[in-house]
């Protein structure tokens, strides 16, 4: 070994007190292995799979008392793991699952000639009215074409699996739906759909249709209160989306329907929680790691990093302290209504949302707010993530008469 | 001295969607670190869109405008997502910049290629600093500015501006993100490559590769 050493001989690297080695890949466990056993390292700095491997081999048990960093060496997900997908080619799946879709919902949603991408509402559309389209990436099912149907959105442009559709199908939805009346975006705050959904707004007021812009920005989490329009738009497009909606539907002009269409955005909260990633169908790959132990509070729904990564506690505790983050915000009286949606990242069941919904009505209940409606499910995936998001929308008497107005989609009915 | 024809503008586009193609999984693992860890897998997506399209282009008609123009569309079409919009009015500008030549010299393809950088900074709005492909496509562009003052050859023109993309992927380390997704992070995105920043510098070193050896 002294003939493959520069620097110090393997005498000399033994007098010193920390001798740290940094070496990566589990195909070199073997090689690592021997030079901590023969103690020619003590400490070694290696990435999680490496760590795993080694402390595998040695037989060591999976939580290490004092020595810091292991938690890190159990983690689920990372690049070595290929995840299992029911699909037939990766390139194909949107294309084959809108195909499913149209196939299972004949009766709300069709296809456009010419731009398979562009999901309309069979019943919905019409002259006068405003004409409501949503969109952005897939993945996120039934977020945002389980929306299109009679007394919510018009029409859905579908994007790639966590990418913005591109201007052509957004443009072809505004035409479909235009009824002289105007057309309103309503989507997530993501820089690819705003560069998306811009051009298409370019190209649709060349052909004379006037188009209103809403980003939806209620997840708290993703920016602090003095860089509100830097948030993201997570589950509670469900509310902002259900209530301008409910406007467009009852004809009302442009103006109200972007009008309360922002006032619904401002008065929406929605905080998160990851527990275990998502890996996208192209590379099935987890698209980030995270402790057996841990959870992410504030993680997005593409995965993007949150605001703190701590211990996993109970349901209650993350409960609480997610309210309390929305609590500060919404600043709610005494005597307020809201409306509750608790919603599942992907693979978090519905045995654990209700859980988690008796403490949120637990807590409200105890400050004197009042729940005009409860939702539980799967509203805004993100893929297969554990975990699970709690949005509260803030009501007054304008928006509870819009969130009941009836409506009919493909995945979800009201009123 | 040399000029770029229709034809050697689609082998440009072939060599580059192949460079991705072989790099996707770097790519979306480094995206996997401060983004959503799809950018290699959006990029090879819009470029085998571009690679299709041009297949079905006929080199001794169109003129290196089309050629742009639909590797713009192609890759817009195709892809959405943020890249996108970038891209495409990229490559749409880099058509308007040599609008009515029919073979490009050593000028005109550095015009194209400072139109790109400009293309992609007024789509996104960002700055240079803030983290994105802008950090690698700004300081290639005055590289190439440079250069061709210097009167140096195409070739070495586009060697100057790929070691300058790939310097700046390289400082998008030292940065904090303030713009897209990975902004969200803040001080976390410290110490890691810009996905975009790192899918630039490959792209321009395969322009440089492939103007190496016309």
């Amino acid at each position: 070994m002294d003939e493959r050493s520069i620097g110090l001989t393997l005498d000399e690297i033994a007098k010193v007190r920390f001798r740290t080695a940094v070496a990566g890949g589990p195909e070199k466990t073997t090689a690592i292995l021997a030079a901590l056993r023969g103690w020619h390292a003590n400490v070694l700095i290696t990435d999680a799979a490496t760590g795993h491997a080694v402390s595998k081999a040695e037989g060591l048990p999976n939580s290490v008392g004092s020595l810091r960093g292991t938690r890190r060496t159990q983690v689920q997900g990372g690049n070595r793991v290929k995840t299992k997908k029911l699909i037939n080619n990766a390139d194909n799946i949107i294309a084959e699952m809108l195909d499913g879709m149209i196939k299972a919902h004949p009766k709300h949603l069709r296809q456009l000639d010419g731009s398979p991408r562009s999901i309309v509402a069979v019943d919905g559309p019409r002259e006068g009215k405003v004409g409501i389209v949503v969109g952005g990436g897939s993945g996120h099912e039934p977020s945002f074409v389980g929306y299109v149907g009679k007394g919510l959105a018009d029409a859905c442009a579908i994007g790639n699996v966590f990418a913005s559709p591109p201007p052509d199908p957004i443009v072809e939805c505004t035409k479909a739906v235009s009824g002289g009346a105007g057309v309103i975006y309503l989507y997530g705050n993501y820089a690819g759909d705003v560069m998306n959904f811009d051009m298409a707004a370019e190209m649709a007021t060349m052909e004379d249709i006037e188009v209103r812009t809403v980003l939806s920005t209620d997840d708290i989490a993703s920016a602090p209160f003095d860089q509100k329009e830097k948030r993201r738009g997570v589950a509670g497009n469900f509310f902002i989306f259900k209530i301008a909606g409910g406007a467009a539907d009852k004809m009302w002009s442009i103006d109200e329907c972007e009008r309360v269409a922002r006032k619904a955005n401002a008065r929406t909260f929605t905080v998160g929680v990851a527990l275990s990633p998502c890996s996208l169908p192209q590379t099935l790959r987890h698209n980030f790691e995270i402790g057996a132990g841990e959870m992410e509070i504030g993680m997005g729904i593409h995965g993007e990093p949150g605001i703190s990564r701590e211990p996993l506690r109970s349901a209650d505790d993350v409960t609480d302290g997610i309210l309390e983050r929305i609590f500060g915000e919404m600043n709610a009286p005494e005597g307020a209504k809201v409306a509750v949606l608790v919603n599942s990242l992907g693979s978090t069941p519905l045995m654990e949302l209700y859980v988690i919904n008796r403490r949120i009505a637990e807590r409200l209940g105890r400050n004197g707010i009042s729940v005009h409606e409860t939702w539980v499910g799967t509203y805004c995936s993100s893929l297969e993530m554990a975990g699970m998001s709690i949005t509260l929308i803030h009501l007054d008497d304008e928006l509870t008469e819009l969130l009941d107005h009836p409506c009919d989609c493909a995945m979800f009915r009201a009123g | 001295m040399t000029t770029i024809t229709s034809q050697n503008l689609v082998d440009l586009f072939l060599a580059i969607a192949a460079a991705i193609d072989q790099d996707k999984e770097r790519l979306s693992e480094l995206d996997g670190v401060i983004g959503d860890a799809d950018h290699g897998v959006t990029m090879n997506i819009g470029f085998t869109a571009v690679k299709n399209a041009l297949g079905g282009l006929d080199t001794t008609e169109a003129d290196p405008t089309t050629v742009f123009n639909t590797s713009a569309k192609s890759f817009l079409n195709a892809v959405g997502a943020s890249s996108g919009p970038l891209y495409a009015t990229a490559f749409m500008r880099a058509g308007a910049a040599v609008k009515g030549e029919s073979a490009l010299d050593r000028n005109a393809m550095v015009e194209a290629f400072k139109a790109m950088a400009k293309g992609i900074q007024d789509r996104g709005k960002a700055e240079r600093g803030d983290k994105t492909m802008v950090d690698a496509w700004l300081p290639a562009s005055e590289a190439i500015e440079a250069a061709a003052e210097r009167d140096e050859s195409l070739a070495a023109c586009f060697a100057a501006a790929a070691t300058a993309a790939e310097e700046g992927a390289e400082a998008t380390k030292t940065m904090q993100a303030s713009k897209g997704r990975a902004s969200w992070l803040g001080a976390r995105s410290l110490g890691h490559m810009d996905p975009g920043a790192a899918s630039t510098a490959l792209i321009v070193r395969t322009m440089a590769d492939v103007f190496a050896h016309i």
